[in-house]
């Protein structure tokens, strides 16, 4: 029953307390120097205790109380047949507001608050604010009673044999060790596919498109871009146009979005500092993914005047002239660049697909 | 060590106390239906002791009971909003009232969530009920948690108690993230993708959990029905079941309760449950519920109408979580980008994700699981503990706990570094690089702050003890002195500043054994006795009987010809009593 110390107190290196004999202070008689505990304070009585006008008092107010739910109750049970649903009104405060929610509400609640503030009214006022005593004890069993528990456990191995037949004993153990493994496997096993591979491609990929390049197409609109409509400072939300294979097959249409999405932005190609990034884009139009590299939020920020693309989830903060690289933020990489051209009819494609995976960063990635 | 309160229960409870034995006489014999269940169940004796069972009041207990109720009011409306959710992510064209939606492809379950919305009537109502409940919840089980740690109340023979606590608050945000996943809208869709990100963050398996938890490829159709069974299946289950066990220690133990006059370490002092119990926590669930149900009629809480499906291109500026998951957002907006770095063999390791979301959280309530179980090694203190500590009477305790606070208040904060920024025309950089550095400076500073505020609120109960509480009476004197009259303090008020103990820090007690070799057990135990120290250094010790006699020996020495009530208004002139008292706090040290 003594789990009290880790060492015993009177070995040499053992932990003892500054003044040898504990926290209490002993006086010169030997008694503990600490004020007694003065005993429970006199009972205060309440108005209701000794005044029966008072005590009449606070069973009309809990009377009311309890009145007033049934009423709110009572008037739920109305407005919910006779308010109509696309009611609104404006409620002082707080706007328009569903006239339907807040009188259901507001009655609902008044009946359920009523009875809580009636019974707790009804518990402060009239019923007995004496204080009980009741007496503690320790927590822990018996030293008998544990000396029976321990006999029932060994008296009941013994008589299962568990001792004398190891054989049993292990085998046992065995099997409750291994049957729980089919159970996790299953679950664990057939959750989903595991392609991660997937994870590194995008249907910007030319091979979606039997080999040819890619448009780059309005989102959510599906029409194509001509260079002349991206004017300088304008910002696209692009998709490609393989995307409407998904559309109209009506599946996987998250999944692709989800990696495919490019963002479409055209500046002062002077203000490009980096050969590749100005290479890869068309007089200053540059597409970049718009799946930020931190975890995965749509990067849709743009800020004009510092060509600065901010992700609206953890702030990572891309500079578009320096070919996205991450300036500030949680995002550890910049975003990569979708290789843009104009095609024989004027509309802007994607001769190749991202030379990397877009999206947040993973254990594979680069392999 | 010791045990004062063991050894000494209050010795004079009122003569006319009830005890919880008294029989009634007035007993009628158990009959009609009650008598009918008793032959059968045989429950009246295990009904009676329940109903005698005593609880102390304090404002304080009721933090936990809203937790409680709260999560019954969720459990109520959860299973009414089960009959209309749909949790599946097939696309249909949206077609009920919301005009602004109309025709668009919508998944099933955010379809079905406008319908609650706007076709079912009343359902508006409940859903609300059903969320701001959630957050009601998890923000009582947070000032539950706060206060047992700060009272005290954690420690034997309650560590387990406060583990199963620790599990069901871990739970409760699971839960909470789970089910506002659910509508598939584009605010929770983007904290799906967040998670999504966090999961494949997580080094050599990440890849491979990500495929597994959404069944392929993100989003695809399967995260929200398995979900749904998460939310309203598998964690309602093990909350039930914890929160049951959770109740069923407390009533085991019987509840812990604040020093005061005539309580000790061996009662419990309140009133019974039957009556004023059953009254007082049965309608404080009634005020709760309607307070609830009052808040989701007035004000809007989640319109996913407004932010539409989810869908993985659009932006979504001021993107948020519901603020329990907050704190981790936070450590993700801090962790700087550069802490990501690709290792031999071309393994990209996410040390700026992983450890602010999916190590994040098992590690913080790993530590306050723990944190009983550290404190009663520290103290060596095996001894169990019914009465609560003031918070002053632990000041390293209390300081532990505001730096902790403080710390999870930083990265709360920090997830809404955007706001702040726009709502106070700051840069968000300035305040991301502040933030970042508050992480580190400002819990060692709360923790010192708050020692201080401890120790001097203990000295300034020792001050009252001493010299008594300020009357407001002005006392002039004729020679034109002013001194206000201090009035002794009551036995009543006086135990409460008086009854804690307050453990020294332990030593090793020798280093070396009487051969002269060093002792294995000293240098075992060094680190023990440096934490001790730790904990324990500056302690101020409540006033002793003869303290207080000291003081007022000293006070009557030069103003023995006063009569008796000035000497207390006096004490602050001479330089003596004052500093005597100061002296006193010294010699405790």
């Amino acid at each position: 029953m003594n789990d009290n110390e880790t060492t015993a107190p009177g070995e040499s290196g053992a932990l003892v307390s500054a003044t040898q004999g504990g926290v209490v202070e002993q006086s010169q008689a030997g008694a503990v120097d600490r004020f007694d505990n003065p005993g429970l304070p006199p009972h205060v009585h309440r108005l209701a205790d000794d005044d029966e006008l008072a005590a009449k008092r606070a069973e009309r107010q809990v009377a009311t109380m309890f009145g007033l739910s049934m009423l709110g109750a009572l008037v739920f049970l109305v407005a919910y047949f006779v308010v109509p649903d696309e009611a609104t009104f404006y409620f002082p405060g707080i706007g328009i507001a569903s006239t339907q929610n807040v009188v259901l509400g507001v009655s609902l609640g008044i009946s359920i608050l009523m009875i809580g503030l009636g019974a707790v009214h009804w518990a402060k006022t009239l019923m007995p604010d004496t204080e009980v005593v009741e007496e503690r004890h320790l927590q822990a069993s018996s030293p008998a009673d544990r000396a029976k528990a321990v006999a029932a456990v060994s008296k009941g191995g013994e008589a299962a044999q568990l001792p004398r037949r190891p054989l049993i004993k292990y085998t046992l153990g065995g099997a409750l060790g291994l049957f729980a493994l089919p159970l996790g496997l299953q679950v664990a096993g057939s959750l989903g596919p595991t392609d991660v591979e997937q994870l590194k491609t995008t249907i910007w990929d030319p091979a979606y498109n039997d080999g040819k390049p890619i448009r780059l197409m309005r989102d959510p609109e599906m029409t194509p871009i001509k260079l002349e409509d991206v004017t300088n400072g304008s910002v696209f939300h692009v998709m490609p146009e393989t995307l409407q294979k998904f559309i109209d097959d009506g599946k996987h249409v998250l999944e692709a979005k989800a990696k495919a999405a490019v963002i479409l932005i055209r500046l002062d190609p002077e203000l490009i500092k980096v050969q590749k990034a100005r290479d890869w884009g068309v007089d200053g139009t540059v597409a970049y993914s718009k799946i930020c590299t931190h975890v995965g939020c749509a990067v849709g920020l743009y800020e004009q005047q510092t060509h600065h693309l901010l992700c609206p989830c953890h702030q990572s903060t891309f500079d578009l002239t320096e070919d996205c690289n991450v300036i500030f933020g949680p995002a550890k990489r910049p975003l990569p660049q979708l290789k843009i051209q104009v095609d024989d009819a004027g509309y802007l494609v994607a001769p190749q697909g991202f030379d990397q995976p877009v999206g947040p960063s993973f254990w594979e990635r680069l392999r | 060590m010791t045990t004062i309160n063991e050894n000494r229960p209050a010795q004079g409870l009122r003569a006319d106390d009830r005890r919880d034995e008294e029989v009634h006489d007035s007993t009628k014999p158990l009959g009609g239906i009650a008598g009918w269940v008793d032959d059968r169940v045989g429950a009246a004796k295990g009904v009676s002791f329940l109903l005698k069972k005593v609880f102390p009041d304090h404002w304080s207990f009721m933090l936990g009971e809203i937790a409680m109720y709260s999560m019954i009011v969720c459990l109520l409306t959860g299973a009414f909003l089960t009959f209309w959710f749909v949790p599946s992510q097939t696309l249909v064209p949206y077609d009920g009232s919301y005009i602004p939606l109309q025709g668009i492809m919508v998944s099933d379950a955010y379809r079905s969530t406008l319908d609650i919305s706007f076709d079912i009537r009343g359902g508006l109502l409940i859903r609300q009920i059903h969320h701001w409940g959630a957050l009601i919840f998890i923000v009582s089980v947070f000032a539950h948690m706060a206060r047992v740690f700060f009272t005290g109340a954690f420690r034997k023979p309650r560590e387990i108690n406060w583990v199963f606590g620790t599990i069901l608050s871990m739970l409760a945000c699971i839960e909470g993230f789970a089910g506002y996943s659910l509508p598939d809208d584009l605010l929770s869709g983007t904290g799906i993708r967040a998670m999504n990100g966090f999961v494949q963050s997580v080094p050599v398996i990440g890849s491979y959990m990500s495929y597994f938890i959404f069944g392929g490829a993100f989003p695809g159709e399967a995260i929200v029905p398995r979900l749904y069974s998460v939310h309203i299946l598998l964690i309602p289950a093990i909350l039930i079941g914890l929160f049951t066990a959770h109740i069923l220690l407390v009533f085991v133990h019987k509840h812990t309760q604040y020093p005061g006059p005539g309580r000790t370490n061996n009662n419990v002092v309140g009133y019974p449950l039957m009556p004023v119990y059953i009254a007082k926590a049965g309608g404080f669930f009634f005020m709760v519920f309607g307070v609830i149900t009052l808040i989701s009629a007035l004000f809007t809480i989640n319109p996913i109408w407004a932010y539409g499906p989810y869908d993985p291109s659009p932006v979504t500026a001021g993107s948020q979580p519901d603020w329990y998951m907050g704190f981790a957002d936070g450590a993700l907006r801090l962790l700087p980008g550069w802490l990501e770095f690709v290792s031999w063999g071309d393994f990209t390791w996410s040390m700026n994700i992983f450890p602010g979301s999916i190590l994040l959280l098992p590690i913080m309530w790993g530590i306050i699981g723990a944190y009983p179980f550290v404190e009663s090694w520290v103290t060596g203190d095996k001894r169990e503990h019914h009465l609560l500590d003031r918070p002053r009477n632990a000041p390293t305790r209390t300081a532990i706990g505001v730096a902790g606070i403080t710390m999870y208040l930083v990265l709360f904060f920090a997830a809404g570094n955007d706001l702040i920024a726009i709502k106070l025309h700051l840069s968000i950089n300035d305040i991301t690089m502040a933030l970042r550095t508050l992480f580190f400076v400002g819990p060692p500073i709360a923790f010192w702050i708050t020692k201080r505020i401890c120790l001097s609120l203990q000295r300034a109960d020792r001050q009252k003890v001493l010299h008594g509480r300020e009357t407001g009476t002005i006392w002039r004197y004729p020679d034109g002195r002013f001194e206000e009259i201090h009035a002794p303090l009551t036995p009543n008020e006086r135990w409460p500043l008086v009854q804690h103990e307050v453990p020294e820090p332990l030593q090793i007690s020798a280093q070396k054994d009487e051969n002269g070799v060093d002792s294995p057990i000293a240098r075992k135990e060094r680190l023990r006795a440096k934490l001790s120290h730790f904990y324990f250094v500056d302690r101020v010790g409540p006033v002793t009987p003869s303290e207080l006699e000291a003081a007022h020996h000293a006070h009557d020495e030069p103003h023995a010809a006063l009569p008796a009530g000035e000497h207390e208004a006096l004490e602050s002139t001479g330089a003596g009593a004052e500093r005597e008292s100061i002296k006193a706090d010294k010699r405790l040290d």
